[in-house]
């Protein structure tokens, strides 16, 4: 197997694009990741390409061809991925295998999605396509719905009064507004940087106990990166990135997973196989960029993936263990609920800010001496994770 | 599968697969042990009890349910094992009140409007869940 390198990225502005569709909103990310990348078109053998819902959204199927025209490339394979909010991680993996075992030495990969400019009610029916189509959606279970349920569970398995547990979850969305009040490619950039708990507690209720600040954004955005086999990658830039380990798992619907829902046992497959395959373990990784689309989805998150032992995600977020100035800064890019969610292009801007770290080049939030980050995709209800460890040398 | 499920609970039988081979019992029915994955499973007749685990009262619904917002989505753990999610049978505002998990629940069904894209295109028999005592 072959090392594979990250050799440019790219990412739109988040937040509202009536006036781009999901193959310009692709486009306009590809565009910069390329500009950067120091290849010719040429070079560029397939596109991989991560869309959740744009039948619903925008009338559209059939995208990956539309979008590899678009870009000027003629008669590659062009391949569209779906794995709920973890579109676009699902399709890096994948096209990080490939370059891997020797079928490519360079490919594109990306995401895109319009859920803001679509109307809440299809972007809450949209999104909700991804939990269990018959038996959970009979009750009209929705995602904030799925998260609020967990937030009610991990409360009674750890023994913590609901309205503390609130608090504590609070602190999540305090710190990932404002990182992404910070970041001129977030959905709130410029705003929501100063939050209270009150706020957050006192915010509209979407599905009790998660408010709306509970909440990521419904998002328009794109996000795109070259890979490359690490000889290419090494002529072309001065700083790959490298792709140090992967893994992926899968799970059924949330009432399938019953008492392990908390636990997120896919979530801790997924993560493990990453770190066996990295070599290395979760004390080296010196920040990480997750799956918060709700508040307790990070302290799930955090606990799954090994970072922090069960029960204890919410204590460490609230004395600051999290923060960029902590033992392990977690989305110093805003995350989902401060920077935006654009679903199929999520998994590829979580990389987008990880390679900038490790560049040194995220300066409005840059973490000290980065040389380890790792990402986190969850789609669905706890149904598709993707983990991705990267490093530079 | 899911037809025949709806149907016994719109007539009052909450039916699982109980798994030959490891002794699980699976509900909402499935091709395989939800426990063990074997295929080699018989269809058992439930008590349709169980206890509230988890609940949240949903005050945005997406497109197609708006009309029946809010509403109270539960978690409960039937007697036999598995967990199933349905609607809770109390008004939002009681929902809120207090502490539901723990209390114990039967369950039952209610006939509802289908929506454009539920798989069911003539109706939803929605599980609900009725606080006992």
């Amino acid at each position: 197997m072959r090392r594979v390198a990250i050799l440019g990225v790219g990412m739109t502005k988040f937040g509202k694009h009536p006036e781009k569709s999901l193959v310009d909103l692709f486009a306009e990310a590809f565009f910069e990741a390329f500009d950067e990348s120091n290849i010719e078109l040429k070079d560029i053998e397939a596109v991989y390409y991560g869309n959740f819902v744009g039948e619903m959204t925008d009338g559209s199927a059939n995208l990956s061809g539309f979008i590899a025209d678009e870009i000027g490339l003629k008669n590659v394979p062009a391949i569209r991925y779906e794995g709920a909010c973890a579109s676009s991680s699902v399709a890096f993996r994948e096209a990080v295998r490939a370059v891997s075992a020797g079928y490519y030495d360079c490919v594109v990969v990306g995401g895109s999605e319009k859920l803001l400019t679509a109307e809440t009610g299809i972007g809450t029916r949209a999104l909700a396509t991804a939990v269990d189509a018959i038996y959970e959606m009979v009750a009209g279970l929705t995602f904030p719905g799925v998260f609020a349920l967990a937030a009610r569970l991990y409360a009674k398995e750890y023994g913590i009064p609901l309205e503390r547990l609130r608090e504590m979850m609070a602190h999540v969305s305090i710190k990932n507004h404002r990182y992404g009040a910070v970041n001129p490619k977030s959905q709130f950039y410029g705003k929501y940087g100063n939050l209270k708990v009150e706020d957050v507690l006192n915010s509209r209720m979407v599905c009790s106990p998660i408010t709306l600040l509970d909440s990521c954004p419904m998002t328009d955005g794109g996000s795109a990166v070259i890979i490359a086999e690490e000889r290419l990658a090494k002529d072309a830039v001065d700083t790959p990135v490298y792709v140090l380990g992967t893994g992926q798992a899968s799970g059924g619907a949330l009432f399938r997973q019953g008492r392990d829902i908390v636990k997120a046992i896919p979530r801790r497959k997924s993560a493990e196989m990453a770190f066996r395959e990295a070599k290395i373990q979760p004390k080296d990784v010196d920040f990480v960029e997750l799956h918060d689309c709700f508040t307790i989805a990070e302290i799930i998150a955090l606990e799954a993936m090994g970072f922090f032992g069960y029960g204890e995600a919410c204590y460490a977020t609230e004395e600051g263990a999290t923060s960029i100035d902590g033992e392990l800064p977690v989305n110093p890019d805003g995350g989902l609920i401060g920077k935006g969610h654009p679903v199929g292009a999520t998994g590829v801007s979580q990389i987008y800010s990880a390679v900038k770290q490790l560049r040194g080049e995220f300066k409005w939030n840059q973490v000290e001496d980065a040389r380890i980050a790792m990402t986190d995709t969850l789609g669905g209800d706890f149904g598709t994770l993707v983990n991705i460890i990267l490093g530079v040398e | 599968m899911f037809a025949e499920f709806f149907e016994n609970l719109k007539d009052g039988r909450l039916i699982g697969l109980k798994c030959k081979d490891c002794g699980a019992v699976t509900c909402p029915p499935k091709n395989t042990c939800n426990q063990c994955g074997s295929r080699k499973l018989e269809k058992v007749l439930l008590s349709g009890k169980g206890i509230i685990k988890s609940y949240t009262v949903t005050y945005i619904a997406p497109m197609g349910y708006e009309k029946e917002a809010p509403y109270t989505v539960a978690l409960v753990e039937l007697e036999e094992g598995p967990w199933i999610v349905g609607r809770l049978d109390l008004d939002s505002q009681s929902a809120e009140k207090e502490d539901l998990v723990g209390k114990r629940v039967s369950v039952y069904a209610k006939e509802m409007p289908t929506e454009m894209f539920y798989p069911d295109k003539s109706k939803r028999i929605v599980p609900y869940f009725k606080i006992e005592g």
